[in-house]
């Protein structure tokens, strides 16, 4: 992209790199594109309840040219693509897109012919988030996800390439950046139960598992044995 | 004078919030519980045998309004037993891009195989990942539960099995229906419905 091509990889580049992407997320202000119901919870989430403060992003840019982020809130309809298509080119570089509720990802329940059938037909999406509308903390999930994952991002394509030549002599992750819930990424205890399911591919299962122990703590019992059995 | 005073007045109110309690949830790290019946993540049930609850019939695809659930059915047979009934469920999917959460699968299901858990953090940077299959959503081996395919033990014929459900619901606690001869004191013991009444009164619900 810049200069950041010539300089000799190393220790100060990977330095350069992390400052670089924690700045980015650290600041990552959407813009408003609100479409539809999404967009309510999406004002939810902006307020003192849920305050998008914590991380940065309390100020909803009016316009795409100060923005990093672009929320797409509610159902695209083919009328409204070339204008969501306006304002994505835009903003500046870096910038991301996060498809929010059903409708945005890939329709929806709305299969019919004034609906764009997922707006990445129109822009690339960095995060789809489901939900009809997903509630607030469901978006701040999808926000704090595509933290991790920008903090995983390359500065650079020589960076690029041997971030890809050491993938290919490591192997993949067991958690891709991006893939583990946040309410377990920012607990260590789970964060450590949810890579070792992950190895072992039941990652889903350890959900389950831990929203029937919460059940039971709530309640003041604790879970029965045998599945149910008395 | 009463511009001075009516703007200290403004002032107050802002400053006096000073002292209230911080309405704001401490999400990632602290995640409240949400409401008793939220509609979050589906799970496919088992009998406290181990074997899987669906029959694969489908109704669950035809009830949803989007969708987003995919089902085939297969035999079951003496050597390969994976539910109580004929059939069962051989391709279980259901895309989470698609799904809205309305709860129709939930009632279309007839052996209250398919419910809904409270979990919501679901967001994925693929499509692709967004499709659950069966493996993702079958709930988690309990201790005395035993890896399908396996033959019945918890009774003769299926029958059993959904008779005996009612007082013993395996996974699906909460999904069942109390038996109505139950008295009410009776109803409170069971584990579904004090579940609930905590978590209502967690979430300050009157009930």
């Amino acid at each position: 992209m810049g200069i950041e091509e010539k300089l000799p990889s190393g220790i100060l580049l990977t330095s350069v790199e992390k400052l670089a992407n924690w700045s980015r997320k650290a600041s990552f202000w959407p813009a408003t594109f609100g479409l539809a119901c999404c967009a309510i919870e999406m004002m939810a989430s902006g307020a003192a309840r849920y305050d998008l403060g914590r991380f940065g992003m309390e100020v909803f840019r009016a316009s795409p040219r100060q923005a990093d982020l672009m929320i797409v809130a509610g159902r695209v309809s083919q009328k409204m693509a070339p204008v969501l298509r306006q304002i994505y080119d835009q903003m500046p570089e870096p910038k991301w897109v996060l498809s929010m509720g059903v409708c945005a990802s890939s329709g929806g329940m709305f299969n019919n012919y004034a609906i764009v059938q997922g707006v990445d037909h129109i822009v690339p999406v960095d995060m789809y988030l489901p939900g009809c509308p997903p509630r607030p903390e469901m978006l701040i999930d999808a926000i704090l996800r595509l933290h991790e994952k920008i903090m995983h991002e390359p500065l650079g394509d020589k960076r690029r390439k041997q971030l890809e030549a050491r993938r290919e002599r490591e192997g993949a992750p067991v958690v891709e950046p991006g893939e583990m819930p946040s309410s377990y990424r920012f607990d260590k205890q789970r964060k450590a139960e949810w890579l070792k399911a992950a190895a072992e591919g039941r990652e889903e299962q350890l959900r389950i598992q831990k929203w029937m122990e919460d059940r039971a703590r709530i309640a003041g019992t604790v879970p029965r044995k045998n599945g149910g059995a008395r | 004078m009463g511009a001075i005073i009516d703007s200290m007045k403004g002032f107050g109110v802002t400053f006096s919030h000073m002292f209230k309690k911080v309405v704001t949830e401490e999400y990632p790290e602290q995640r409240k519980a949400v409401a008793p019946r939220y509609h979050g993540r589906h799970i496919l049930n088992r009998h406290p045998d181990g074997l899987e609850k669906c029959v694969g019939c489908e109704l669950c695809a035809w009830a949803c309004p989007a969708d987003a659930i995919y089902v085939e059915g297969a035999d079951n047979t003496d050597q390969e037993r994976y539910s109580p009934g004929e059939r069962y469920a051989s391709t279980y999917q259901i895309n989470y891009a698609r799904c809205i959460f309305c709860g129709l699968c939930i009632e279309a299901c007839p052996t209250r195989s398919l419910t809904m858990s409270n979990e919501y953090e679901l967001a994925r940077d693929n499509r692709k990942d967004l499709i659950f299959t069966k493996e993702q959503l079958l709930a988690p081996l309990l201790p005395g539960m035993e890896q399908p395919p396996h033959p019945m033990r918890l009774g003769e014929s299926e029958k059993d099995y959904y008779v005996g459900a009612l007082d013993n619901p395996g996974m699906s606690v909460g999904a069942e229906r109390v038996r109505s001869s139950q008295t009410d004191s009776e109803r409170l013991r069971s584990e579904a419905a004090r579940v609930e009444v905590a978590q209502a009164n967690q979430y300050g619900e009157k009930k």
